[in-house]
């Protein structure tokens, strides 16, 4: 005849697998937090410093353009949040390793969040800088369908809840939304009859003073690292939220 | 026979099918065409179309009602397709998960395209512009394409939400901007003209070409249980 | 083709030139977990079953049945673990497994705006069968709907459309069937079909899953039985050791013990 066999399962032996433990990244892990927090701090502090006092006052725009230093970081890296979006969304189709989505999850968070500021900082600059809150500019408009597009992302993530379905649901968008924005920039920049242009160093000439591209740099170290210390802490949330979930599941469902 | 040859059969028997339920059961493809006269008829009165505005606004007002009409009718059908269990009658068979995106695409097409029959003579006659050409024609093959392709992959993802009806709308509207801006500066210029005008029909093939392939190849994961 | 049998002749599964071996095991499922949301349907399951065996699949409601069925369909993949059907993964081999397998699930799984007849030849046509109408024809009339052939299938009782869906499951003669509740809403002369069913498959040397509520009827067409409780298998056996009582006193616990 045959066999049915099965194997008897041994009591909390359920959970899914552990991360292997490396035993020397233990302080990076109890301290790590700490470190990049206190670097966040003392960064946006110098950042500020730099943005208002060591950064000479623009002779055309005024002191408006110091605006720039949050504007030009924020806006690199809300692309960059998407960037990390659309790989971890890959990862996770191919891999169907939750952790992947929480991070792809988090990311889009700060990605949107980023994106909003960049959105208020453009219109006051351009308000100020050009007289009106909205003229069009190609770059902000594709910030802007950038912006619908990943709250868009996050709805979804809302609307299906906490689900396998939901998690894959998000992953194509995330890899979708992030191949239409070129093009979505492309058709506008079209529409504007321009050019793709430089960004902000074609502002840059022999005569700009090095302080500019020090609290640039500054800027942009620290909110690179303000990303690096919000991406743990949403990654962590959406683990232990799950985790939460996952035991009171367990508790409400019996054993 | 060759797995080719398989894929080709079952793709035209799903298309058949599909169309076959349509014309049996929801006739939603009237209901979008209505739609859409409706919106052609409500952007003539908003925004007082005479004869001299015509040109630059009206465009915009053809794709805008397609746009539309696309995003509640497509959401509509594949609501109707994706009912518990569903999508279920298509996935036990060992069938491509690209090609049921492709029939489905196909039909959506078909939809779209007599939903376009109605609106676009309607169109040239509200708004008297003599643009009824083969060009106009490609154009509008190659908008639809873009439209289509995006709602058939994200009605898939909607239809498993909580709010699907706004959700659709939501997703769909960001992504097609460049199908939206492409489309009505090519209808455009087939009013009016401009010297050193961008190739816009270029802009929506590489729009098709891109998004058909990478919706084909995700599809999958999107209509998965 | 012989109009008494319900089976449909013999199509051969030819892919990459294999045809499914005699040996392998008809079912093998290993370690597989799934959950929906975040509880947990089915937890580190594991069970074999050889070619030719009928075996019922039986459990309270909620203890992961459909599921697991649905797993072995290929509607759906686990979270972990692997299934393999007739020795092809189910994962990785998909299409040789839906070629290989049958399921009819809880509801019928046809187009309500399509006749029978259009419907089993629409599936036919997705499966690449050959000689389509005749089988068709022959399979409505074996599962007693050829009067209503021509009906769309939106217009049946629920008797009538499982008889519909029942052919479609064995449209294309698979080594494997899964029945989910398949006796459920059923008349007599339905279950009695059934039942002829589950036999032809058993002589022909072809596996049937079934998952039923009617305990007595699981045990007695079956060779084995799985038992499964809160989405572990908590028995498995020989149907002819397996008593009642035995089997009542296991779902009464799950009661107990879940929610």
């Amino acid at each position: 005849m045959d066999t049915l066999t099965s194997q008897p399962v041994a009591p909390g032996n359920q959970s899914p697998p552990q991360p292997a433990n490396r035993a020397w990244l233990d302080p990076v892990r109890k301290y790590g937090e700490y470190v990049l927090g206190g670097a966040v701090a003392v960064g946006m502090m110098l950042s500020i410093w730099a943005a208002f006092v060591l950064a000479p006052t623009d002779a055309v725009q005024g002191d408006v353009q110091r605006i720039m230093y949050f504007h030009v970081p924020m806006a690199l890296l809300a692309f960059f949040a998407f960037f990390v979006v659309f790989v971890s969304s890959i990862i996770y189709l191919l891999r169907r390793d939750e952790r992947w989505d929480w991070l792809a999850r988090a990311s889009a968070e700060i990605g949107v969040v980023y994106t909003t500021m960049v959105l208020i900082c453009g219109s006051i600059w351009g308000k100020a800088y050009w007289g009106t809150w909205w003229d069009g500019e190609p770059i902000l408009t594709t910030t802007l369908i950038l912006w619908f597009i990943y709250v868009a992302y996050l709805l979804l993530r809302f609307y299906s809840g906490r689900t396998e379905n939901g998690a894959r649901n998000a992953a194509v968008l995330g890899i979708i939304g992030f191949v239409d924005v070129p093009i979505v920039h492309f058709a506008v920049t079209w529409w504007r009859g321009l050019h793709p242009t430089g960004y902000v160093l074609n502002g840059a000439t022999p005569d700009t003073p090095p302080a500019v591209f020090v609290a640039l740099m500054l800027a942009m170290a620290t909110f690179t690292l303000l990303y690096g210390f919000l991406l743990l802490q949403l990654y962590r949330l959406e683990r232990y939220t799950t985790e939460a979930e996952r035991l009171r599941v367990q508790v409400e469902y019996g054993e | 026979m060759s797995s080719l040859q398989t894929g080709w059969q079952q793709l035209w028997s799903i298309i058949g099918k599909d169309l076959r339920s349509e014309l049996r059961a929801r006739q939603v493809w009237a209901s979008m065409a209505l739609f859409s006269a409706l919106v052609l008829v409500v952007f003539y009165f908003a925004f007082d179309l005479r004869v001299e505005n015509n040109a630059a606004v009206a465009p915009g007002a053809l794709w805008i009602a397609f746009v539309f009409a696309s995003v509640l009718g497509l959401g509509r059908t594949f609501a109707a397709e994706q009912e518990h269990g569903r999508m279920d009658r298509l996935l036990l068979c060992p069938v491509d998960r690209q090609v049921i995106f492709l029939a489905k695409l196909t039909g959506n097409l078909v939809f779209l395209g007599l939903v376009e029959a109605v609106a676009v003579p309607l169109f040239a006659a509200i708004y008297n512009l003599p643009i009824l050409s083969g060009q106009l024609l490609v154009i509008v093959v190659l908008g639809t394409i873009g439209i289509a392709t995006m709602c058939t992959l994200f009605a898939a993802v909607a239809s498993t939400t909580k709010a699907r009806e706004i959700m659709l709308p939501l997703l769909v509207f960001p992504l097609l901007i460049p199908v939206v801006i492409g489309a009505v500066r090519a209808t455009q210029s087939l009013v009016a003209p401009i010297a050193n005008d961008p190739l816009w029909p270029g802009l929506l093939v590489a729009f098709d070409i891109i998004f058909v392939t990478l919706s084909a190849l995700f599809f999958q994961y999107v209509i998965e249980d | 083709m012989n109009a008494e049998t319900l089976s449909a002749p013999a199509v051969p599964v030819e892919v990459d030139g294999r045809i499914p071996v005699e040996q392998a095991k008809a079912v093998v499922v290993t370690r597989v977990r799934k959950a929906y949301g975040l509880r947990p349907v089915l937890r580190d399951v594991s069970f074999e079953i050889a070619m030719g065996q009928c075996v019922a699949v039986l459990g309270p409601n909620g203890a992961g049945k459909t599921t697991l069925l649905r797993i072995l369909a290929t509607l759906t993949r686990p979270a972990q673990g692997s299934v393999s059907i007739a020795g092809y993964d189910a994962l990785h081999e998909a299409h040789t497994v839906r070629r290989l397998v049958g399921y009819v699930g809880h509801t019928p799984l046809l187009y309500d705006e399509l006749t029978a007849r259009e419907n089993l030849l629409f599936f036919a046509r997705m499966y690449g069968l050959p000689e389509a109408a005749t089988r068709v024809d022959a399979l409505l009339a074996r599962v007693g709907m050829h009067s209503r052939a021509n009906d769309r299938v939106g217009t049946f009782s629920r008797g009538q459309a499982q008889r519909v869906a029942l052919a479609r499951g064995i449209l294309h003669d698979p080594q494997v069937l899964l029945l989910d509740e398949p006796d459920t809403g059923l008349d007599e002369d339905a279950i009695t079909l059934l039942h002829e069913l589950v036999a032809e498959r058993k002589a022909a040397g072809q596996t049937t899953l079934l998952t039923t509520h009617a305990l007595e009827r699981g045990l007695l067409w079956s060779d084995m039985v799985v038992v499964l409780i809160n989405g572990r298998i908590s028995l498995t056996g020989a149907s002819a050791e397996v008593t009642l009582p035995e089997l009542r006193a296991l779902y009464a616990g799950a009661g107990r013990s879940g929610r």
